[in-house]
This record gives C-alpha cells, sequence and structure tokens, in this order.
C-alpha cells in the first residue's frame, strides 16, 4: 500500500518542515541537488567541539526528500560528527537492504516504507548526501547523480 | 461514457485496438495497468513484436553483402521499411530516407554534417523555447565549435510559440532553423510549414524534430518543404533503436558523411576512399536490422488503422482528459496552446511530480514525473517538474476517468 510510503509523520513534515530556514552563524555548508526530480537543498549547520549544536535546511523537493531533509535536522542536533555519519550509514542501510529495523534510528524508521520504491531512495538520501558533504567538507555540491 | 464512445469511435474500435498490444493486459500493484506515458515511448502491437521474431527465426542475416537467400530476404525486408518511410513522410525519393538510431541522431547527423561544413563564426542557429533537450545540445555544441550563436523562438504562457518573436530574429546570419513540430513537454503543436516558410525567406534551412508528431499526425515533408525531418521508430510504436532522417536528396549529397566504416563507401584504399551514394553514404555499419523491420511493421500498423483517425480519436481523449482535469480545484495545466496533441502535462498546488507519480503507480497508472528532457520549459513556467500523461491510440476514456479518481487519491494522502 501507498500509505506504508507516505505515513502520516512523512506527510507532517513534508507540509510543516522543522529546522526549515536559513542559518547565518552556521559554520557548514552544503548544497544537494537530484537532478533527476530537480530537488534541490542547502544544508547549514552549527558545530561546536564537535558537536552539532544546530541544523537547518532550505530547498525545494517532493514530500520523502522534504520530510526526510526535516526528520534529519531533528535527528543531528547534539550528536557528534562521528555518530552523526554513523546515523547516516545506519539509515541509507534502512533504504536498501532488508536489514531488520533498529531501534537506534528512533523516528527515522518511518523511512522504511521506501526500501520497496527504488526509484524514491534518491529523494530520502538527498539530505544525508548532502549532510556528507558538510561534515568531510569536500565544498562540492553533491548531485544524487 | 458509452454513448460518447461510440459516437467518437465510429470506425474506430479501441477495445479491437488494444487486442493488439499485449502489455497492456497486465495488471500493475493489482489494479489494471493504464499507460499514459506514451510520449516517452509507446507499446508496440503484436505486428512488430511478430515481424522482429520472424527475423531473427527465419531470416536473420547481414544486409547489403551476401548473396545468399537468407541476406537477400533480410536485405529486402530491410530496404522495403525505407519505402514505407517514404510513404509515410510523403518523400519524394527513397534515397532520402536515411536510417538513425532516432530522432536524436538525426539531429546530431545534421548538426555535426551539414553544420561542420556550412556553419561560420557568426551564424546564427533558431531553436525555439519548446525544445526537447535533443533539439537543443547538438547544436549548442556545433554554435561552441563554430563561434556561431544560439537564437531561440520564446512562447508565451499558453506554451505557443511567438512568430512575431521568431521573425525578429531571423536575418542574414541565419543558417538553421531546428524546431519541434509538437511539443513532449507541452503538447503544444507548432504552425511548422509557417515556420518553414519563414526561414526560407530569410535564406535558412528548416531541421523539424517530428519525435512526437510522427504517432499522432498525418506528416508530408513536400507539403511542408521541410529540408530535414526526423523522428523516432519507438514512439509510433515500433522498436527501439532505430528511426528516420529525412532530407532533401540535393543538401544530403552536398554533406560530407557523418560516420566512417562499412557499407558506406564504395571503394576504400589506403590513399583513397569514395564514398558511397544516398542513402548508405550515411549508414556506416551494420545497422539495427531487426528494429528497421520491426518499424516497418509498425508503419504497416499505423496506416492500416489511419492516421487520420487515431488524430480524431486522440483529440477526443485529450478534449476529455483537458476537461476531466481542468475540474480539479489545485490542479494547473501547463501547456494550454490552442492547437495541442495527446499530452496532459499538470502541477498540484503543494504537491511535488514525483509525489503524484508514486501515488498513482501504485494504482496501475503509468504517467511521467520530472523535467521530460525539457528544462528550459519547465523554467519558463516557473516549477522544476511537472507531472505528464501523454495518450495514444489504445487509451480510453475510462482510463482517463481511473486518471482523475487515481488523483482523488493523491489529494486525499496530502490534504
Amino acid at each position: 500500500m501507498v500509505d506504508d510510503l507516505y505515513q502520516e509523520i512523512i506527510i507532517d513534515h513534508s507540509k510543516r518542515p522543522r529546522n526549515c530556514h536559513p542559518m547565518a552563524d552556521a559554520n557548514r555548508k552544503a548544497e544537494g541537488y537530484n537532478p533527476l526530480c530537480g530537488d534541490e537543498l542547502k544544508l547549514y549547520l552549527k558545530i561546536e567541539n564537535d558537536i552539532v549544536k544546530d541544523v537547518s535546511f532550505v530547498g525545494s523537493g517532493c514530500a520523502i526528500s522534504t520530510a526526510s531533509a526535516s526528520l534529519m535536522t531533528e535527528s543531528l542536533k547534539g550528536k557528534s560528527r562521528e555518530e552523526s555519519l554513523k546515523l547516516l550509514e545506519k539509515f541509507h542501510e534502512l533504504l536498501t537492504t532488508d536489514t531488520p529495523v533498529t531501534q537506534e534510528l528512533g523516528k527515522l524508521v518511518v523511512f522504511c516504507g521506501v526500501r520497496d520504491y527504488p526509484a524514491r531512495v534518491k529523494c530520502a538520501t538527498l539530505a544525508w548526501h548532502t549532510l556528507k558533504s558538510a561534515l568531510t567538507n569536500s565544498g562540492e555540491p553533491v548531485s544524487t547523480e | 461514457m458509452s454513448v460518447l464512445t461510440s459516437v467518437i469511435s465510429a470506425g474506430f474500435d479501441v477495445d479491437k485496438v488494444r487486442e493488439d498490444f499485449p502489455v497492456l493486459k497486465q495488471r500493475i500493484h493489482g489494479k489494471p495497468l493504464v499507460y499514459l506515458d506514451n510520449a516517452a515511448t509507446a507499446q508496440k502491437p503484436f505486428a512488430v513484436i511478430d515481424a522482429i521474431r520472424k527475423f531473427y527465426e527465419v531470416d536473420c542475416a547481414n544486409i547489403h553483402r551476401g548473396v545468399h537467400e537468407l541476406s537477400q530476404r533480410s536485405t529486402a525486408a530491410y530496404e522495403e521499411t525505407r519505402s514505407k518511410a517514404k510513404r509515410f513522410l510523403n518523400a519524394r525519393a527513397k534515397n532520402e530516407l536515411i536510417f538513425v538510431r532516432g530522432a536524436t541522431e538525426g539531429i546530431n547527423l545534421v548538426a555535426a554534417s551539414w553544420g561542420r561544413k556550412n556553419v561560420k563564426e557568426g551564424d546564427e542557429i533558431v531553436i525555439s523555447a519548446l525544445e526537447h533537450h535533443s533539439n537543443i545540445v547538438p547544436w549548442q555544441m556545433l554554435c561552441e565549435e563554430k563561434g556561431a550563436k544560439l537564437r531561440v523562438i520564446p512562447m508565451d504562457d499558453r506554451g505557443e510559440l511567438l512568430l512575431e518573436e521568431y521573425e525578429k530574429l531571423l536575418g542574414p546570419r541565419t543558417r538553421m532553423v531546428a524546431v519541434g513540430h509538437v511539443s513532449n513537454a507541452l503538447g503544444t503543436i507548432n504552425p511548422v510549414r509557417q515556420i518553414i516558410e519563414m526561414a526560407h525567406r530569410a535564406g535558412a534551412l528548416a531541421l523539424i524534430d517530428g519525435a512526437q508528431a510522427a504517432p499522432h499526425l498525418k506528416i508530408d515533408v513536400q507539403a511542408l518543404d521541410a529540408d530535414f525531418y526526423t523522428f523516432s521508430g519507438h514512439k509510433v510504436y515500433g522498436p527501439t533503436g532505430i528511426g528516420i532522417l529525412y532530407g532533401k536528396a540535393r543538401l544530403l549529397n552536398a554533406m560530407p558523411p557523418y560516420q566512417g566504416g562499412g557499407d558506406m563507401i564504395k571503394s576504400v584504399t589506403f590513399e583513397k576512399t569514395i564514398y558511397n551514394d544516398l542513402p548508405y553514404k550515411f549508414e556506416a555499419g551494420t545497422p539495427n536490422i531487426a528494429g528497421g523491420i520491426g518499424l516497418g511493421a509498425a508503419f504497416d500498423y499505423v496506416t492500416r488503422i489511419g492516421l487520420d483517425k487515431i488524430a480524431a480519436y486522440e483529440h477526443e481523449l485529450l478534449v476529455y482528459g483537458t476537461e476531466a482535469l481542468s475540474r480539479i480545484p489545485g490542479l494547473r495545466l501547463i501547456g494550454t496552446a490552442r492547437e495541442k496533441a495527446a499530452v496532459l502535462s499538470f502541477v498540484m498546488d503543494g504537491i511535488h511530480p514525483h509525489d503524484i507519480g508514486t501515488v498513482l503507480d501504485r494504482q496501475g497508472i503509468a504517467v511521467r514525473t520530472g523535467h521530460h528532457c525539457a528544462q528550459p520549459v519547465m523554467d519558463r513556467f516557473g516549477v522544476p517538474a511537472t507531472a505528464r500523461a501523454s495518450l495514444a491510440l489504445y487509451n480510453t476514456f475510462a482510463e482517463i476517468d481511473a486518471l482523475v479518481a487515481g488523483l482523488g487519491k493523491v489529494k486525499e494522502i496530502f490534504s
């Protein structure tokens, strides 16, 4: 059922994305782009003592990509750089493998339905690819292609 | 709908037509397939599938060289498609039809062969704001190489080209006007006859990208006076990887070959190669023989039903679909030209086209979502993407109803 993909919390976050604004005092930024959908995303991070103090984004995209960015920002606050990258790895596993869903993903488990929609995995991972770019500071805008 | 359907379908039995397309019989996610992505590729009738199968099962051999029976059979079948293409486009002579991989290769052939020889620094190529990337990028590449300029005919909010602006773009430096016959993203039917005439008056040539026109409109390259006309077989119910480029013999003869290799030569020594005559000069290497034969079957299929009847039926579907979609609150049709073919491109308030596409897919409805390889068109309308339902001769009024119901489900989920 398509409702397994568009769970209530995803719809909620796509309509009312959290932390959706630019950040003037960000010390890490990155841009992500999905050329197939035309989705664009700018991510702002404030990192102090290796901890994500604040994170926000702006962009335009489908429900999945917007909700994914919104829920990502919520789950990153207070995490260390290493913890953030580990979460990224777990999230990617959730979308692309059949491994059992683990507790550590918290609210992010609502994206498990994306597994059954291979064409939409890129939508759900755009924000996370952009996060990786921001954290590793490669500086290059990331593209899902 | 039954009364309306029977009135419209006089002489056109869509149920019978559907029997010809095996792919349509399946269910997707438990629902009957509603295939509305015909502008991307059309489904294939048994006639085409059987022709390809017969070639591989019975006649398979390389063409134009063997003296043996199979080679003669495959050569005859392949060349027969060229004759059918001549009739399909009403060309003057068979040697004006070049087999290509598709419209993209047709345009690239002209840009590379004619363009390199004839376009100089400061010259101008005119395209339109409606073009598919395949009718933009080859000309951009040529302009970059030669220091020539690309000029773009603008369009209005309906998606119609502004001919008075086009007139202003034409000048003594205009060498080529390359325009699509029908827009893939919006469905606009361009007044190509007038566009060609205006190009000729300015002393320029005209190439028409017919990829979206060939399945829907009767084409007469002589009446249009097109210098080049190209389309892809797979959108006319034929196989992928095969298409046709028409060019006036006088122009083709004066053009250098596009690729070198076997079949495009008369004789080869290390000192000098003498090129073959038309059309073989442009057909290096073993071609897509099965594809060519399949395309011949597609021409027969479409011709047997009659493009006039197909166009009339599809127009009724388009009118019905336009009305039905217009009634949906929050839905905006992108592309409302007065002359349109078979395309319903739209956006919905607050709902991204990809989400529309996914929800429809789960109801068995195949539409295209994205920029449709026409990013400048999307930019013009200020949208990143659209959802596009594109129609073919086997679509039904009931399928339009299914689309409308599907969009109801989309709204339900995202309301």
